[in-house]
């Protein structure tokens, strides 16, 4: 649980030689106000789309770097899971998308105050991005810009 | 994740990344890492478990308002035991 064991061989070895990016130095920013006054935002790598968006594309080798909006009032089941990977048990978060991209949680937490405001919208990306360098110049300046478009104070990052 | 926390955060956007394996929130160092002990394909615990959910996602919130954190962030997520 939570471990290398639970992969096949081949993910195991492919994970433990994979050369993991650091992140050096760590940025931090605090938050600039209680939590009950931020807005935040879901960005998930679980890679669900909805019906009217592109799949994405599996035969970009290395991940399809691009990423799709999740609107906030979007109900759960009309979240579609299409990560590509096959090395995790995708039963769970079919059967509750909140699993991986939790919009139902987050509202009931604005609901109760606990945060200010949800964003409208929120990203979803492709997880299991093995050449993450074209995500990173290509298509993380167009969700940072959003999320400072719409003021975002804070983040929940969410894998699969 | 980490990557794009790290580039929200050298933006102005505090963020929070939930982790499924503690050997790479070691190895890439997102600001903030919560580190659960559930298996790929379920980061917040269990489907149709609103309660398990919320656990994870407030011990995530407490990270982003905890002002004695130091980067690289990296908390182990204890669950309760279900009785």
């Amino acid at each position: 649980m939570g471990n290398l064991r639970e992969f096949p061989i081949k993910y195991r070895l492919f994970l433990k030689a994979y050369p993991w990016r650091r992140v050096d130095p760590v940025p931090w920013q605090p938050l600039q106000k209680p939590l009950e006054d931020c807005r935040l935002a879901l960005v998930s790598s679980s890679g669900f789309i909805t019906a009217d968006q592109a799949p994405f594309d599996e035969t970009i080798r290395g991940g399809d770097y691009s990423f799709r909006e999740i609107q906030s009032d979007i109900t759960v089941d009309r979240l579609i899971d299409a990560h590509r990977s096959d090395s995790f048990d995708h039963s769970g978060i079919r059967k509750d998308p909140n699993l991986a991209f939790p919009i139902s949680r987050m509202r009931e937490l604005e609901k109760k105050g606990r945060i200010g405001l949800l964003n409208h919208r929120h990203l979803s990306f492709m997880g299991s991005i093995t050449a993450p360098g074209r995500m990173l110049k290509k298509t993380l300046p167009a969700a940072l810009k959003l999320l400072k478009d719409d003021a975002v104070d804070a983040a929940l990052l969410v894998p699969v | 994740m980490g990557l794009v926390a790290a580039e929200l955060e050298r933006n102005g956007i505090s963020t929070v990344t939930i982790q499924l394996l503690r050997m790479v929130a070691e190895k890439v160092r997102p600001p903030r890492a919560l580190v659960v002990p559930f298996r790929h394909g379920y980061p917040l615990a269990a489907p149709d478990d609103p309660a398990k959910q919320h656990a994870v996602i407030e011990a995530a919130l407490k990270m982003l308002e905890d002002t004695n954190l130091q980067p690289p962030a990296i908390v182990d997520f204890v669950p309760y035991k279900d009785k």
